[in-house]
């Protein structure tokens, strides 16, 4: 541990955390864009610069070692300043149309320019470059009139996905992210796994999917289990209204022990099937090759009276069930212990080898 | 998996993929595994008769045919051998067999197995001293190994080569199974199989079956039922006379689905509880409404054995209801009385049962799930099985293996190994991935993918219609000319009910232990179509 | 009249460049020689001692940069930096134009301090003949045997400015795209690869092999006490004699632009002195006093960077050549930090407007405003210096910006 002053606090750190770290120990919030604890360092928002007594440049917390008896400031005058400035200028050319938003309050950008009184931006000299929205694919919304170049989304595709599709392209302020050749996600190695949407601190990448179906504050999360592959990826299920509006990361190690966050394209898209308006209903029973609306009552009814009239004549290894490898362990247990126990035979299988 | 999936992102040095589209079926595995590779310097070996998309980052790549996996085993375990480079301290203080596989894989050198797997005699060598050198190596399969005639001796033959390199046991090695679908192993840990009550336990096991019989209230019969695939064929024989379908769709993932549709349609009474109308429930005298995994709580089993919650989100549509509760309702009509309050109640009683999973509560799952076994409560469970080489049957096994060739090889009126497999859009037998419009909209139909120099010569274009042939059925589909697949093979997907690849496949090869039909390879033809046949 | 003092330039003009048996007649790799005897923290404190500081621009304490590099980290890497993209800065060029080995020997002695086998020349693309000199120059010095296992390889820059700020210029080096990295870790720990990189300038290294010849002392007692030796100065803009030199740090402003440069041509009179490159600060006549060394320039809140001295005369229009320079560095920024990508961007906008007639008094307070935080927030010095003519232009020629306000 070592021990430093941060607005006149002295706080203690283990050594070798940044700034950052010793003032998110130590209960000191500090406005961050680009840093991500799952990602690589880029220092390069510069949202997070402090003060360090004696030396002339504000240092970047996120990147800057803690060192014992360090005197930082948080807050001054001067690095509030710097952060105000720093948001008026990327304000300067972000499309502020929050009202139809997808992240409206949940959009960190947003949050900090609610937090430093950002009205206006004093930068407004012209638009800078405007990015049409052209990508055609059917899962994610890339808007890069939102974006703030933080390359979270770069370093995700990068590091996470490990699918390299996107960078920085071009310098300086014609910088902005894009593929290989500025074409398509559909014709880079894109894999649409949506690790970009999940770390994007703006709305400069959303679901298409979940487009207009809610935002964060109006829906409740779900913690479950993905219900495709065998990986057992766990995700949140967002719910407004009991519907299923989307899926959002839980990126802890306790909430998703399997994937911390990271999901493929079925369990980030993939879940609109829910709702499909062809689902079952109600109970069916087919009629001189027809089927037709029955209620429980009747339905299972015939179903234990047809199954105790074969199981007389034919005896019980006449009957066989075919339980799920995509149900729950819960009902796999039922299903197995209802074949043995009541039909009483052990024809029970699963396609797991299909 | 005997180990963990974090594992293959850090701890293993070297992986080897066989039979696994790692980044397409599993696909956050994949993430892993490349990021280990192209980040923490592990080695990866591929073999797959797809350049698949982990090939282009392999150390080695091996294009093996479909059929070989046994050959190109036991010739880099003929190498590893015969180059001393075997752990002979754990072959003798952990395993049994060596020396009747020794024997066998004698003369599988690498030329031997060249013209039988495809694989340059060098590449092979250079697989088996990758592997064999690393300090800690981990295999991973998937479908590609088990969906064949010899699908067991393929996954013995894989235990071999990890065993013969001491491969087992310590974090990052390992034999790993990817599996397909999200709870085939808690399917399999729960008894949802002819032979087995939960945990494994023998329906012939006098003892384990007492214990059931004590715990249910009832007799139970004593012998092992009737495997999926055979439940068909008996149908066929009128020896089936009701079938109860849950969640399953045989009439799209089965084999030789012409098959199937002729024994569905002798059964007296089938019932299906699903959550859509799929292809199988037509076939259905009763169809029951299920809930989807969003609309109910209980728990899933992946594929390295976690434990982990499914919560419910929003209610069943209409009247759908938990296929528990459906079970519960039809077994209480049929006398047998089955009542639990919610799925938790359902998890206690089962666990005392199931000595892998005795130790698990919802309470303790809440931190990220149990991995089994976990016998007591106050047990951690567990990341890695056999540890240190102590294998639950004592001294782990070697067995000798030859390889045969697939049921169906190539012949002149059906020259060509055709494959099935998975997209990464899509998942299994479509049904909910159909449905997920972005998936759809952005995969909306099968293709057949044949090697750009045949197609060259047959003079068929990418994206041209064209007709697979076998000897059960045809389709029609799109071309996907491509240089990632080797010459005289061809694959497609399974997803799509237009096309569903199951009328090619055959019922008649089934692996003998694991009754696993020979997905993976069935002699086809391609053929050109005419304009007419194109359009019509 | 203080006159040149030549330690890096002893040899020039004097030697075939082309020809390494000149150098060495010259007593060339002697010093390396006499490194090779000394054990390298000895030799690492020998050149503390000479109290030679980068010549690049950032003015760092060499021996103190070398010494960072911690033993035993495996392989170590000595690169020169030869991007000189300053406008108006052509002394790396002439340096090793005229004598190639002293470079070489200069490098060598830096692998021997820090344990180095490769070292890499990273050469401004502009300049390929130079690539093709040094080359030449490495070959006849292998062939001699004078570098011993040390190897130098010449990598063509990627035409980027910011490629000369150390690690973007690794970055580059690495094949990547050239954007500087946020410091610590400075690459004397993690540099090249990952494994610990010592980058100097050209001029730097040229000084070694005369400060280990001599020692540290004798240099130490050349020029001013905190920035010992001597600077080669290149002259540009309205001076009489638009030469290079090679002086004594104590040598003042005046001395170079009156003395050496001859005042300004035309008989016009002078109006402002930039010294250090674009993102130098602007002197005025009364400040003509300084010594240039970097620690006298920077008290007058100016640089002494490269030592490019560009001047203006009376007929210069300051706005006009400050929103220039806005334009410049709107260019050569990266993009990879918000302050610079924006705000330079945004300051070539204002200028403009100013420059245009178009702006308000409100326009020159933003401009400030940005300036100031760029100066402390920018994370590599392009963007920390870009304010820097701006701000030093709004105050010392403040009726030039107010002259072209609009009328309110
Ligand atoms: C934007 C920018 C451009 C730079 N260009 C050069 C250059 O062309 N040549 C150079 O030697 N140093 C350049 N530097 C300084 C280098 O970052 C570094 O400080 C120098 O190479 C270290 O060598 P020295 O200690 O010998 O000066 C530049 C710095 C910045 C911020
Ligand atoms: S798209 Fe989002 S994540 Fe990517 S750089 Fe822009 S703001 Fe950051
Ligand atoms: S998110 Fe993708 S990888 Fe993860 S379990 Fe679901 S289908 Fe598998
Ligand atoms: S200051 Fe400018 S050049 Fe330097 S990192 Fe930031 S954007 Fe790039």
């Amino acid at each position: 541990m070592i021990t430093l002053t941060i607005n006149g606090r002295e706080v203690q750190t283990p050594r070798g955390s940044t700034i950052l770290e010793a003032c998110q120990r130590n209960g000191i919030s500090i406005p961050t864009l680009c840093y991500d604890p799952d990602l690589r360092l880029a220092g390069s928002c510069r949202m997070c610069v402090v003060e360090v007594k004696g030396r002339p440049l504000y240092a970047a917390s996120c990147v800057t070692p803690a060192e014992s008896n360090m005197i930082i400031e948080t807050d001054s005058e001067g690095i509030v300043a710097a952060r105000k400035v720093i948001l008026e200028l990327l304000a300067a050319r972000h499309h502020f149309n929050c009202q139809v938003c997808e992240k409206n309050a949940n959009c960190t950008f947003q949050d900090y320019c609610y937090q430093y009184g950002i009205k206006e931006s004093r930068y407004e000299y012209g638009h800078g470059a405007i990015y049409e929205i052209t990508d055609p694919n059917p899962f994610l919304e890339r808007d890069y009139n939102k974006c703030i170049m933080c390359t979270r989304c770069v370093r995700a595709c990068e590091e996470i996905t490990v699918a390299r599709a996107i960078n920085v392209k071009n310098r300086g302020h014609e910088a902005k992210i894009s593929t290989a050749f500025d074409g398509n996600l559909a014709d880079s190695p894109c894999v649409f796994c949506g690790q970009c949407v999940m770390v994007c601190p703006t709305g400069a990448l959303t679901s298409r999917v979940s487009a207009g179906m809610g935002r964060s504050y109006e829906v409740d999360k779900v913690l479950t289990t993905c219900t495709y592959c065998g990986t057992g990826c766990t995700f949140e299920l967002n719910v407004k209204d009991d519907r299923v509006v989307g899926v959002t990361s839980d990126r802890t190690i306790v909430g998703s022990p399997v994937n911390k966050g990271a999901l493929c394209v079925k369990g980030r898209f993939g879940w609109d099937f829910i709702h499909a308006n062809d689902r079952l209903t109600t109970p069916l029973i087919k009629e001189n090759g027809e089927f037709r609306e029955a209620s429980w009552d009747e339905a299972l009814d015939l179903v234990a009276q047809r199954l105790g009239e074969i199981k007389t004549e034919h005896g019980p290894d006449s009957m066989a069930m075919f339980t799920s490898a995509r149900v729950t362990n819960e009902e796999n247990y039922l299903a197995q212990k209802f074949t043995r126990a009541v039909l009483g035979t052990n024809n029970v299988d699963h396609c797991a080898r299909l | 998996m005997t180990n963990s999936i974090g594992e293959l992102e850090k701890d293993a040095k070297c992986i080897f993929v066989i039979g696994s589209n790692t980044t397409e079926n599993h696909p956050v595995i994949g993430m892993k595994i490349k990021k280990n590779v192209l980040y923490n310097g592990a080695k990866l070996i591929v073999a797959d008769p797809r350049r698949i998309d982990l090939a282009s980052i392999a150390d080695v790549y091996m294009p093996h045919l479909p059929g070989s996996d046994v050959a190109l085993f036991n010739a880099m375990m003929n190498v590893i051998i015969s180059e001393g480079l075997a752990d002979e301290n754990f072959i003798a203080e952990h395993t049994e067999g060596y020396e009747a596989m020794a024997e066998v894989v004698k003369k599988y050198t690498p030329e031997y197995a060249e013209p039988i797997t495809g694989v340059p005699a060098e590449k092979i060598r250079q697989a088996a001293r990758i592997y064999a050198e690393s300090d800690a190596a981990a295999i991973c399969y998937a479908m590609g190994i088990t969906q064949h005639r010899n699908g067991t001796d393929n996954v013995k033959s894989a235990c071999n080569l990890a065993m013969l390199t001491g491969n087992i046991g310590r974090p990052g090695t390992g034999v790993d199974p990817l599996r397909g679908q999200n709870n085939v192993q808690g399917a399999c840990d729960m008894g949802g199989l002819p032979t087995v009550f939960t945990a494994y336990q023998a329906v012939t096991n006098d003892a384990a079956r007492e214990k059931f019989e004590k715990a249910w209230g009832v007799p139970l019969p004593g012998h092992a039922g009737t495997v999926l695939t055979e439940v068909i064929n008996k149908a066929h024989h009128g020896d089936v006379r009701a079938l109860y379908v849950l969640g399953e769709n045989p009439m799209m993932s089965d084999p030789d689905l012409e098959h199937v549709e002729e024994a569905l349609e002798k059964i007296d009474f089938v019932v299906v509880q699903d959550i859509f109308m799929s292809e199988t429930a037509r076939f259905a005298d009763v169809v029951l409404p299920g809930a989807s995994f969003a609309e109910k709580d209980g728990t899933f089993s992946n594929t390295e054995r976690r434990v982990q919650r499914v919560r419910k989100a929003v209610s069943p549509p209409g009247q759908a209801r938990s296929d528990w509760e459906i079970i519960c309702d039809l077994a209480t009509r049929m006398g047998y009385p089955m009542s639990y309050a919610n799925s938790e109640e359902i998890f206690e009683e089962l666990r005392t049962l199931t000595p892998s999973y005795a130790g698990m509560t919802y309470q303790r799952m809440e931190g990220g799930g149990l991995q089994w076994p976990c016998p007591t409560e106050v047990h951690p469970g567990t990341p890695f099985l056999h540890k240190d080489g102590n294998f639950s049957r004592g001294l782990g096994a070697f067995t000798a293996i030859d390889h045969i060739d697939p049921g169906e090889m190539p012949d002149q009126e059906y020259p060509i190994r055709l494959s099935t497999g998975r997209s990464l859009y899509h998942y299994h037998t479509g049904t909910m991935t159909r449905r997920a419009s972005a998936l759809n909209e952005h995969v909306p139909a099968a293709e057949l993918e044949i090697n750009a120099g045949q197609a060259a010569e047959m003079g068929i274009k990418d994206g041209e219609l064209v007709k697979i042939s076998t000897r059960r059925g045809s389709l029609k589909m799109k071309a996907k000319v491509t240089d990632k697949i080797a010459r005289g093979v061809a694959f497609t997907t399974f997803h799509f009910t237009e096309t569903p690849a199951n009328v090619l496949t055959s019922a008649e090869f089934l692996d003998p232990v694991a009754k696993i039909p020979e997905y993976k390879v069935s002699a086809a033809r391609i053929d050109k179509l005419s304009a007419e046949e194109m359009t019509g | 009249m203080i006159e040149e003092k030549r330690i890096v330039l002893r040899n020039a003009d004097n030697i075939d460049p082309e020809d390494i048996k000149d150098y060495l007649q010259a007593g060339g790799y002697r010093g390396l020689e006499k490194a090779r005897s000394m054990r390298t923290i000895d030799l690492i404190e020998e050149v503390k001692k000479s109290g030679l500081r980068g010549r690049g621009g950032a003015a760092f304490n060499c021996g103190l940069k070398w010494s960072f590099v911690p033993p035993n980290r495996g392989a170590t890497f000595v690169v020169c930096n030869l991007d000189e993209g300053e406008p108006g800065t052509y002394k790396d060029r002439t340096i090793v134009q005229k004598d190639p080995q002293t470079l070489l020997e200069g490098m060598a002695i830096c692998a021997h301090a820090i344990n180095s086998k490769q070292g890499y020349i990273y050469c401004r693309g502009e300049y390929p003949y130079v690539v093709e000199l040094l080359n030449r120059a490495i070959g006849q010095a292998k062939e001699a045997g004078v570098l011993g296992d040390f190897d130098i390889e010449v990598r063509m820059g990627a035409g980027a400015y910011v490629c000369g700020e150390e690690t973007a210029l690794i970055e580059s080096l690495e094949g990547h795209r050239g954007e500087p990295r946020f410091k610590p870790p400075f690459p004397g720990v993690e540099g090249l690869w990952g494994q610990p990189t010592v980058v100097n300038n050209v001029e730097t290294f040229a000084n070694l092999p005369e400060i280990v010849l001599n020692g540290g002392e004798w240099y130490a007692a050349i020029g001013a006490p905190n920035y010992t030796g001597t600077k080669v100065l290149t002259l540009t803009g309205d001076v009489k004699n638009r030469i290079f030199i090679e002086v004594p740090t104590t040598t003042t402003l005046r001395e170079v632009v009156f003395g050496f440069g001859g005042g300004i041509k035309d008989d016009k009179k002078f109006k402002a002195v930039q010294v250090g490159g674009t993102s130098g600060g602007f002197i005025p006549e009364h400040l003509l006093d300084t010594q240039i060394d970097a620690d006298s320039m920077r008290s007058i809140g100016a640089t002494l960077g490269t030592g490019a001295v560009f001047v203006m005369d009376e007929t210069r229009d300051i706005v006009d050549i400050v929103t220039r320079i806005a334009k410049f560095f709107e260019h050569e920024s990266c993009g990879k930090c918000n302050p610079c990508r924006e705000g330079t961007y945004r300051a070539y906008e204002i200028m403009k407007k100013i420059n245009q007639g178009q702006a308000v008094a409100q326009d020159i307070d933003n401009l400030t405003v940005l300036g100031r935080v760029m100066e402390k927030a920018c994370l590599c010095g392009l963007g920390q210096a870009a304010p820097s003519p701006t701000l030093t232009t709004l105050q010392h020629f403040y009726p030039e910006y107010q002259a072209r306000l609009r009328a309110q």
